[in-house]
């Protein structure tokens, strides 16, 4: 119980940070817009181009947003010299982990639920059809985005060349959620959206996987 | 019975054990390169390039290999926090990238003049690719941290994400698509190898393993040798 209110209390902590400033959700809807709008260019935007590219794009622009979006994450705390005292705050390690990720969670869904409408138009995909279910894939991607991010944001931080190396240990990770996601997200793209339990499930299994392994190797991560 | 983890051990072996035991792996590929060029029969359909089997097949299984010799390190160093675990860890992880680039080069070497291409985006070969990517990550994010006792903790953490995702990979792609030929050896009915082809893939098999062993032991009594002298300049730089 210790452990949730912990996390509780840290998660208002991340949130009022960001809230605060706003800075880290504006520049990664700004970013992934970005994406979404030269990705445009790279192929003939018509409805069944889209359909076939549009998940597949979404997702790795979610992926990219992701990968700088957790930079942060860990290295602000270690530029203001707070982790030791968040650390020494809470009695277990992971509640800190568990905070980060919620936040990053909330954030990323945050994001990919503002800009599904705005890709939804601009590429001709229509959405409403399956609206809840997309969200639900959306949020079982941005939770293994940030469980894996998040851990590797806490790895980055304590080497050289961090912004760099971020992304180059955490995409080749991600491979088994770029694919799932997608072919989730494109399930659900077509006339007769049908609900894609299987990579739903396999989100479920890489989510439990790391969520499992952050509890057991994470605190060693923390250590000063 | 002395402690092969020590770095004294390797003094103690001498360099002319060492330089016996390099002979013997030779001599021993050499009798598998002869098996697999002349005592293996011609594959009916393939024809000769098929004989490059015996390299690329039993490459990838000992670089699974090493990839989990690595995994066990890493584990070990988490919990022990002993050095030689994590020299184990990083000896383990180059000599698996060594087979993992024999195999993704002698691939498309094979698949070219059989599938008609280079390259396809398979579970197997892309996972190949990907498990290559992972480590090359893991190798360059020791470049990247000073501290040998951080450098060692977050490397093992990161080789322990590495390891885990593997089976997801494998997994996720599997579903996705797949052109590979099922598993031949260990497959499922009906699958299997002429008897003569089975004796010699599986002395290539014994054989890389022995390579495996012995290049990660050398490996590692230079990570070792590494080690040493780095606590002993940290110790002439305390004085």
């Amino acid at each position: 119980m210790a452990l949730l209110s912990n996390t509780a209390a840290l998660l208002g902590k991340e949130l009022r940070t960001e809230f605060r400033s706003r800075e880290l959700l504006t520049t990664t809807v700004v970013f992934i817009l970005t994406i979404v709008v030269l990705f445009s260019f790279t192929f003939d935007p018509s409805v069944s181009e889209s359909r076939r590219f549009g998940p597949g794009l979404l997702w790795l622009a979610f992926l990219f947003a992701a990968s700088l979006m957790l930079q942060p994450c860990f290295l602000r705390e270690q530029t203001n010299d707070t982790l030791g005292a968040l650390r020494l705050s809470v009695s277990d390690a992971f509640a800190i982990f568990l905070a980060k990720l919620a936040a990053n969670t909330l954030f990323l869904l945050f994001a990919q639920v503002l800009l599904l409408p705005v890709f939804s138009i601009l590429y001709n995909v229509p959405i409403l059809a399956a609206f809840p279910q997309l969200v639900l894939v959306m949020f079982m991607g941005s939770l293994g985005l940030s469980v894996t991010g998040t851990a590797l944001s806490a790895i980055s931080a304590q080497a050289r060349m961090r912004e760099l190396l971020l992304p180059l240990l955490l995409l080749p990770l991600l491979t088994p959620v770029l694919i799932a996601s997608t072919e989730a997200t494109a399930a659900l793209l077509v006339p007769n959206p049908i609900m894609p339990w299987n990579w739903l499930g396999f989100l479920l299994a890489f989510d439990v996987v790391f969520l499992t392994a952050l509890w057991l190797f994470g605190e060693y991560l923390l250590e000063e | 019975m002395s402690d092969w983890t020590s770095p004294k051990f390797d003094r103690s072996i001498g360099l002319k054990k060492r330089i016996l035991i390099a002979a013997v792996v030779v001599i021993l590929m050499t009798f598998a390169a002869y098996a697999a060029l002349f005592v293996a029969p011609t594959e009916s359909k393939m024809g000769t390039i098929q004989r490059i089997f015996y390299l690329h097949a039993p490459s990838g299984m000992v670089a699974l290999l090493s990839f989990f010799v690595c995994f066990v390190g890493n584990l070990a160093y988490v919990f022990t926090r002993k050095p030689k675990w994590d020299w184990l860890g990083v000896s383990a992880a180059e000599v698996g990238m060594a087979f993992c680039t024999v195999l993704i080069i002698t691939g498309p070497i094979w698949a070219h003049p059989v599938w008609g291409i280079w390259w396809t985006w398979d579970a197997r070969l892309t996972l190949t690719f990907v498990l290559w990517l992972l480590y090359t990550s893991y190798l360059l994010l020791r470049t990247l941290v000073e501290d040998p006792d951080r450098r060692a903790l977050i490397s093992a953490i990161y080789g322990i994400f590495a390891f885990l995702d593997v089976p997801l990979v494998y997994g996720s792609i599997r579903w996705w698509r797949t052109q590979h030929p099922q598993p031949v050896i260990m497959g499922g009915a009906g699958s299997g190898l002429e008897p003569t082809m089975r004796k010699v893939f599986w002395f290539w098999f014994l054989n890389l393993v022995i390579l495996m062993i012995f290049l990660i032991r050398e490996r590692y009594a230079l990570e070792a040798m590494r080690g040493e002298v780095q606590s002993i300049e940290r110790e002439a730089e305390a004085t």
